[in-house]
């Protein structure tokens, strides 16, 4: 019994979606306009949740209980959705592009040829009414013929379905906002390619820019399927690109593109970097003295700053490998530059190269150690190097903060730092400990022996 | 310590019914093709696929050959067959659930219908006592960046499989977008089914989106667990620790759950605590093994019998365990983690943010990893709500310096969803800003523009943070082998944002006074009641991770549950750590 009154409303559904196709006055829409009812959107309240959630419980109770009250009936619609709730609101507010206004419906009475089944209620809340000839002829359509609800939950159960039938625009979008607002994506991405291949790709566009959730998932479709060509995406594009050169002339084709100011110079930095690492890449005679592990190319910035830092030191700034011609080029800041070119003549144990990264002259000629970056970081550097000891002493005691100066200083085994700190803060008590750690007659032993004899000093402890 | 089970707990369901559930499905299924047959399994599914059937039960089912699968060659295979003329019959078995999508993909390469689909609906797989997995890495992507809702109704399914196997839920909480979507896909799925009337084995379910919080899961983990996910990375409940945990030269794999003795005591402890546990372990482990001397050949065989076995096997484990720890110690005693902890600190309290700053840009300039330079900037975003201006583009240019500048579309997904952004100065504020900026000299102006915009950020996470009071005052000392709240899981400096929301709604048994937090998490809350009980089910609350959980929020709720005498137990579409959260963004390959 309740599968015949089901497959009736089903047949109803068809009957009014033609009818009223028949009928369509797109010009005369004055009920809708005044209609309360909204379109679905996601930041609505929470009470549209509930709602949504109380009118299925109300349908559902309807389609098992026979005696329900009319006035509960009343807010069903003709397809069975609740009056009001979200997916009923969806498809209310979508066709009224293309329903006609009530009055040119015939009039006539629906009680007798439907009797008082759950569908014929649903009619009479929306005031249509059916002339029963044209019911019946209807009634004779495919019984395919299903409504975007019934399609769509046959989907989402993975039952057999058809969408040929969905064939005006008003109709592929009724279907496609029923598949939204069940939540399932994996029944709105169907339907997308439904529409990918019965619609125009500019039809197409122009509706999905209205619904954010269907355009998304066609954008991560296309996007799956290897077909889209998004402005960032093209840009990815170039990471397919095997072969140097047709990289850097694809990523020479992307400067034009439309990109945001910030993107834009970042861009083409990219091409200007690829470029220049060909040409490094090319002049390639300096590995027969440094046999190298891996190319430059496609390698970032900074990794092209070391490697220039690292072969092509000292060059003129005129040519392309040299390392200041890279730095002024790619707009790298001090404190970067020194990073990197520090790293580099570290490793190569130049350590004259390493002082005259950090020397700056004043007026008097006196020279005078700065760095932007901390100087406990240049020994931490210095140190994974493999530095002397002369030279890491000589950093540490450029260390501003005099708790990281101590730690280095004893981490690093730069006795003549440590003594100093000791004797400069008085300790007399931390010289005797350090002493016992030291090798007896060192210079470093002597030197503390030194310190504790003389009676100038006024120890603290 | 946080081991000792509490007496009055709850007891838990038996999960292993689900994967008996799993493991009848996948053999009917093969049993669907009788005779001999080959099996191309995809990389991802490799691992859960092993946690449920071993190769004895797929060769018991004439399953002859194995093969991994990558994308696509079964469409190839099909082809190449087919024009080599060759007749073979296909199956492809699609799980948790087939998509439209495959469909049109074997449609247009001409295979559909040459070869025929199926589903297993693996659901969940579940990786402990308390822990369930959906095991959808993709999930996160797929949902909050890509915007494609295909898994709302698998995440639907899982909860009504559970259900339907373990009985009704009596409330359901849930904050975010996607829960609320997944809640209702549930509903859906629950009024066409048939209706249990059984005695719910949960009391209350939470169901939370991953974008609700995503500071939780960006910061250090320092829990014993979360600390091994990190280093090591635990995979399907296992790890692989290599030579220099297990001193030989081979690594060795384990399972990772509370079958494991000393693992079950020590994972959700914080890791100062762990080794002083290990060696106490060890000595008692002597202790045993010392029991030997002076017995007689009965004492001898009873022993042998009874204690030697557990003995060894705890010894096995407990030489790993102190292994791990070791090599962990290792790494993490150096300098540099201490400095990021620091930061990461710091960040969180919202205190010395141009130290934290000049920090990130000098890891970012040292070219050191990718993805903590990474992480450290998301955490400076989210906390600071956005960078200001002239921070993020120099920020974002060192950081394409350092490590290629095809990470332009990585920024551009941290963008989209919120992780790393630039702050859009307020019109106001701007106005007055050149108001007073005329009455004090030029130096003065450049202060001035950074505390007006810093007054411009609409701070949520710092105004939430003190609402809720996730970060601890700072100067109080932190027992951490006394832990006194969830803070403990990342060393009393910081309560996941996540478990707070949840301690609080099931405290007030729903929203009701939070509604300045839900405000500032952009609404999307909800609470329903479903059914009254009043059995013990009541204790056991079900928590839904939508996009991913880490183990540092498991391990603060399993102490919640501990405080408050329930238990919890975990859904999540996958474990998730900060490595994994950002490698799911990234888009710097092809």
């Amino acid at each position: 019994m309740d599968k015949q009154r089901m497959k009736l409303q089903l047949h109803l559904c068809v009957c009014v979606c033609v009818f009223q196709m028949t009928r369509a006055k797109p010009e005369d829409d004055e009920y809708w306009n005044s209609s309360k009812f909204k379109a679905f959107t996601f930041d609505d309240e929470d009470d549209e949740f509930s709602q949504l959630k109380e009118s299925k419980r109300a349908v559902n109770s309807i389609l098992v209980d026979e005696d329900e009250d009319e006035d509960d009936v009343e807010r069903v619609s003709w397809s069975g959705e609740p009056v009001g709730s979200i997916s009923w609101s969806v498809k209310e507010t979508a066709s009224s592009i293309r329903s006609g206004s009530e009055q040119s419906f015939p009039k006539i009475d629906t009680t007798p040829s439907l009797s008082k089944q759950g569908s014929g209620y649903s009619l009479s809340s929306l005031s249509i009414v059916v002339d029963s000839p044209i019911w019946f002829c209807l009634c004779s359509l495919s019984k395919d013929d299903l409504s975007p609800e019934e399609t769509v939950r046959r989907m989402q159960k993975g039952r057999p379905f058809s969408l040929e039938k969905f064939r005006s625009l008003q109709d592929k979008l009724l279907l496609l906002d029923e598949a939204v607002a069940v939540y399932d994506g994996n029944v709105i991405t169907a339907v997308l390619i439904f529409l990918k291949k019965s619609l125009s790709k500019e039809i197409l566009f122009r509706e999905l820019m209205a619904r954010d959730v269907a355009l998304r998932h066609y954008v991560h479709y296309l996007k799956e399927m290897g077909e889209q060509k998004l402005l960032l995406m093209h840009y990815k594009e170039h990471l397919n690109i095997k072969d140097e050169g047709r990289r850097r002339d694809f990523l020479k084709s992307c400067l034009s593109l439309p990109f945001s100011q910030d993107d834009a110079t970042h861009v083409q930095d990219h091409y200007t970097l690829l470029e220049r690492q060909i040409i490094i890449e090319a002049d390639a005679e300096i590995f027969k003295k440094f046999p190298r592990k891996a190319s430059i190319l496609n390698m970032p910035i900074i990794t092209t700053l070391y490697y220039s830092c690292f072969y092509h030191y000292g060059e003129s700034e005129g040519t392309f490998s040299s390392p200041s011609n890279i730095r002024k080029t790619f707009r790298i800041s001090e404190k970067q530059y020194i990073l990197t070119a520090l790293g580099a003549r570290a490793k190569l144990k130049s350590w004259f190269d390493v002082d005259s990264l950090f020397n700056t002259k004043n007026w008097l000629g006196y020279t005078k150690k700065k760095s932007p970056i901390g100087f406990h970081r240049v020994v931490d550097i210095l140190h994974k190097n493999s530095a002397p000891v002369q030279v890491l002493q000589e950093y540490v005691n450029l260390i501003d903060d005099p708790d990281l100066k101590l730690s280095g200083a004893l981490k690093y085994k730069c006795h003549d730092v440590v003594i100093n700190t000791y004797r400069d803060l008085k300790d007399r008590q931390q010289l005797i400990v350090y002493r016992e750690k030291l090798e007896r007659d060192s210079p470093e032993y002597r030197k503390i022996q030194e310190l504790l004899n003389n009676v100038q000093i006024r120890w603290k402890n | 310590m946080a081991h000792t089970e509490w007496k009055d707990a709850p007891g838990l369901p038996d999960f292993s019914l689900l994967k008996r559930l799993a493991r009848d499905q996948l053999i009917f299924l093969l049993e669907q093709l009788p005779g001999k047959k080959d099996l191309f399994i995809d990389a991802d599914l490799m691992s859960p696929l092993d946690r449920i059937a071993n190769v004895t039960i797929l060769k018991q089912h004439e399953v002859d050959k194995l093969y991994k699968v990558e994308l696509k060659p079964i469409v190839n295979l099909v082809n190449a067959d087919k024009v080599a003329g060759r007749f073979r019959r296909y199956k492809i078995i699609f799980t948790p659930q087939k998509f439209y999508a495959c469909e049109t993909v074997l449609e247009e390469q001409g295979v559909y219908g040459d070869v025929t689909t199926d589903e297993w609906n693996f659901y969940i797989l579940p990786l402990d006592d308390d822990i369930l997995s959906l095991e959808l890495p993709e999930f996160f992507r797929d949902n909050f960046l890509e915007g494609d809702q295909r898994w709302v109704t698998t995440a639907g399914s899982a909860l009504r499989l559970l259900q339907s196997v373990y009985g009704s839920f009596s409330k359901v909480y849930g904050i975010g977008r996607c829960a609320k979507m997944v809640y209702e896909s549930w509903r859906e799925l629950m009024e066409d089914g048939e209706q249990r009337t059984r005695q719910p084995e949960f009391a209350k379910v939470f169901l939370v989106d991953r974008d609700v919080d995503f500071v939780t899961p960006l910061c250090s983990q320092v829990v014993y667990e979360g600390l091994v996910d990190d280093l090591f990375r635990i995979k399907c409940g296992s790890v692989e620790f290599g030579p220099d945990v297990t001193s030989s030269d081979k690594s060795i794999k384990v399972m990772l759950n509370s079958q494991d003795k000393v693992f079950s005591e020590i994972r959700n402890e914080h890791f100062s605590n762990v080794f002083g546990f290990l060696s106490q372990k060890a000595k008692n482990l002597q202790t045993a093994y010392d029991k030997r001397r002076g017995m007689d050949i009965q004492q001898m065989k009873a022993f042998v019998a009874d204690e030697l076995k557990g003995l060894k096997q705890e010894h096995r484990l407990l030489s790993l365990h102190i292994g791990a720890s070791e090599s962990m110690m290792k790494k993490k005693t150096k300098q540099d983690f201490q400095e990021l902890l620091k930061t990461e600190h710091s960040l969180l309290e919202g205190f010395e943010i141009r130290e934290c700053i000049t920090y990130i840009e000098e890891h970012i300039n040292r070219q050191v990893s990718m993805i903590d330079s990474l992480r450290l900037l998301c955490l400076l975003s989210i906390t600071e709500n956005g960078l200001l201006s002239k921070d993020y583009r120099s920020l974002k240019a060192q950081y394409l310096q350092s490590y290629g500048i095809e990470h332009l579309l990585t920024f551009a997904n941290l963008r989209q969803l919120g992780l790393l952004e630039e702050q859009q100065a307020g019109e106001t504020l701007t106005v007055m800003e050149s108001k007073v900026g005329k009455l004090v000299n030029d130096k003065t102006v450049g202060k001035l523009t950074d505390a007006f915009s810093s007054l411009a950020k609409k701070s949520n996470f710092r105004a939430l943070s003190k609402r809720l009071a996730l970060v601890p005052k700072s100067g109080e000392e932190y027992d951490l082998r006394v832990p006194r709240d969830m803070a403990y899981v990342f060393s009393g400096a910081y309560i996941p944002l996540s478990c707070k929301l949840i301690e609080q709604v099931l405290e007030r048994d729903g929203w009701t006074g939070m509604e300045e937090v839900t405000r500032m998490l952009n609404g999307q809350e909800f609470a329903v009641t479903e059914a009254r009980s009043k059995t013990d089910a009541q204790r056991i609350v079900l928590v839904m991770f939508l996009g991913g959980c880490t183990f540092s929020e498991i391990s603060a709720l399993r102490f919640l549950g501990k405080e408050r005498g329930c238990r919890f137990i975990v859904v999540t579409t996958a474990i998730t750590n900060s490595s994994r959260l950002l490698e799911a963004l990234l888009d710097n390959s092809a």
